[in-house]
């Protein structure tokens, strides 16, 4: 039973498929860190992530796009809707870096501004499926028994549909636009997040400290708040940080199928949609906003692969 | 075994009636008229109308409706008529099925062809150039929108270079583009899921023994290593094709292929629900069938799982 415990671990560790960069490489790592500093703190966590170049160019790309993003209707030389029919179709130039679209839009400021949308659905669809997920896996696991088996088989649903079937047929009902795209993210993300709480509560559950609660009268949520959810929270941060991604990229895949963000606004998969017609003549109208999709997936991704070797229990040994 | 088997279906007997109801539920409630639709764009009357949902059925109450939808899914296979033109859903559903099973047979192939033996070589040699430049290039590509990598794969070979036509389903060279665009994000992943699960056994203690009872390495890893990576890698080809078979659909968007994905996006976006809602449930029954295949093959490979029902059966004669 053991051993088929074990093997289930692995199969799971391998669909998460980020798993394991080579013990050699986070030694060598270890070595910058301040051996005062106690693994599993914040201050190590910190410490392990600022030190890793792949999350510094993660960080810096975030920052810089949401930064940008922000300030691009005061930095930017042309509105993101503008259209100038004098240069249609023009060439990237030191007028317009990008340079425009078929409409003589801008792409500079459609792809920073257009930044807003991914982030904001990316971001905001994870905090959805977060909370409820770990609101269900963390019922779920507490009860266990018929509570766990209903939520289970419900969530089992789900799992019926490859996610972007089910986030298409989401998308069919709710309709279209920014607020209707991260209901329909939000709900296809709840399983994954619900199940990896449950797996952490289950290992949490029959931990020495909770029984010492549960003894001196703390109150079930109490417990569930201040003792389970704290210490379950390292695998749902990577967690979070690779949902980023994976809803950024998806609602840009939902948006080029015209499911998602609708015209006039700047979505890339919208604008991708929208120019690939011109892909045979003007190929920097898809180009460039692809660039800019697969920049910001890379950055969410490799900072939840320093989040996790950071968290990696194996190294607070 | 046959226990397992039996277990198996009757799990996924209720699972698919619940998304039939759940679908068939969802779609009801969707805002829009049917019989507005169907009657098509123009201004009809309120008696045109009112004729046009006694025809569809639509004045019936909802509990008998979706009680003869359900029946005649699970006994006819019978999806009904779209809305839009009246075609038999089942039928549109069968003819553009051969496109969509082709690109995922083909990519599923060339997925386990190039990310196998990809992933066994980085985990044997672990932290090696050849390992780094992997992981980075994997990395890359797990990040491309499988639209992006279609459209720079048409730039280059077929607009560039001219090699492959960029959209239709004449002939199998008209597959080449979809195959490697729908295959190379999820190679990528596939690739690491190998090299997770190998690197997690060349680290277990019966890959300690043989190497010590002085096996020579090659024995250790084809022999003893690699059946055991397998195992939970199987599953992941499973999940894969079965969602692949539910239409590559930004693929087939983009390579015009007239799949099952491109069945869906089209009816969602003509909002042509009957069809949706067919689509939707086919999808489902095509990924709950591989995945019933896929944990039969596990069971039937894994002896651990048939030994779990092997001992219980015994327990039970005593």
């Amino acid at each position: 039973m053991a051993e088929e415990l074990k093997n289930k671990t692995t199969g799971h560790h391998g669909e998460g498929g980020h798993d394991g960069h080579g013990k050699g490489k986070k030694a060598k790592r270890r070595h910058h860190i301040d051996a005062s500093i106690k693994p599993g703190s914040a201050k190590y966590v910190w410490a392990s992530i600022s030190h890793n170049r792949g999350a510094q160019f993660g960080m810096i790309f975030i920052v810089l796009i949401i930064g940008l993003s922000l300030l691009s209707p005061y930095i930017c030389r042309y509105e993101y809707s503008a259209t100038d029919f004098a240069a249609m179709k023009a060439w990237p130039s030191f007028k317009h870096l990008f340079g425009t679209d078929d409409l003589g839009r801008d792409i500079l400021s459609r792809v920073l501004y257009g930044a807003r949308y991914t982030l904001v659905i990316g971001i905001l669809s994870t905090v959805l499926s977060a909370i409820l997920g770990i609101i269900m896996g963390a019922v779920a696991g507490y009860f266990g028994g018929a509570v766990d088996s209903c939520l289970m088989r419900f969530l089992d649903l789900f799992q019926a549909f490859p996610s972007l079937v089910l986030a298409m047929a989401f998308c069919a009902v709710f309709g279209t636009g920014v607020d209707k795209c991260i209901l329909a993210l939000g709900i296809t993300g709840i399983p994954g997040f619900a199940r990896l709480m449950r797996a952490n509560i289950l290992r949490i559950r029959n931990m020495e400290y909770i029984e010492s609660a549960t003894t001196i009268n703390c109150p079930t949520w109490k417990i569930i708040a201040r003792h389970i959810i704290p210490n379950a929270i390292s695998p749902i941060i990577v967690e979070i940080a690779m949902s980023i991604s994976r809803n950024g990229l998806a609602s840009s895949s939902l948006s080029f199928l015209g499911l998602g963000v609708q015209e006039p606004k700047p979505e890339w998969g919208q604008m991708l949609a929208s120019t690939r017609n011109y892909i045979r003549d003007f190929p920097y109208m898809v180009i460039i906003p692809g660039i800019f999709i697969v920049l910001t997936v890379l950055s969410f991704n490799l900072l939840g692969d320093a989040f996790r070797d950071a968290l990696d229990p194996n190294l607070k040994d | 075994m046959i226990r397992y088997v039996v277990k198996r279906l009757l799990i996924m007997i209720p699972t698919l009636l619940a998304v039939g109801i759940i679908m068939f539920t969802l779609m009801n409630f969707v805002p829009g008229d049917p019989a507005q639709l169907a009657l098509g764009s123009g201004v009809h009357t309120e008696a045109e109308i009112e004729a046009k949902r006694v025809a569809l059925g639509l004045d019936r109450p909802f509990v008998v409706r979706l009680g003869e939808y359900i029946t005649n899914i699970f006994t006819k296979f019978d999806f009904g008529k779209s809305l839009i033109d009246g075609t038999d859903i089942k039928w549109e559903l069968m003819k553009r099925f051969p496109h969509t099973a082709k690109i995922a047979i083909f990519s599923i192939v060339l997925t386990v062809v190039v990310g196998l033996p990809l992933g066994i070589y980085t985990a044997v040699h672990a932290n090696s150039a050849g390992d780094r430049v992997s992981l980075f290039v994997t990395l890359l590509f797990d990040c491309m929108p499988s639209f992006w990598t279609a459209l720079m794969l048409v730039l280059l070979f077929s607009l560039k270079l001219k090699w492959f036509p960029s959209s239709g389903a004449k002939s199998l060279i008209y597959f080449v583009l979809p195959t490697i665009a729908n295959s190379l994000g999820g190679l990528a992943g596939f690739t690491r899921q190998v090299r997770a699960s190998m690197l997690e056994v060349v680290q277990s203690d019966y890959v300690t023994t043989a190497r010590s009872k002085g096996l020579p390495e090659r024995e250790v890893i084809y022999g003893h290593a690699l059946p055991n990576a397998l195992i939970p890698i199987l599953t992941v080809i499973g999940m894969r094709f079965g969602s692949m078979l539910g239409g590559a659909t930004i693929i087939e968007v983009v390579f015009s292929v007239p799949g099952i994905g491109q069945y869906l996006v089209n009816s969602i976006n003509n909002r042509d629900y009957n069809a949706c809602t067919g689509g939707i449930i086919f999808i489902a029954f095509t990924f709950a069938l591989v995945m019933l295949l896929t944990d039969l093959l596990y069971a039937f490979v894994d002896p651990r799982i048939k030994a779990q029902y092997v001992s219980s059966n015994k327990k039970k004669v005593k």
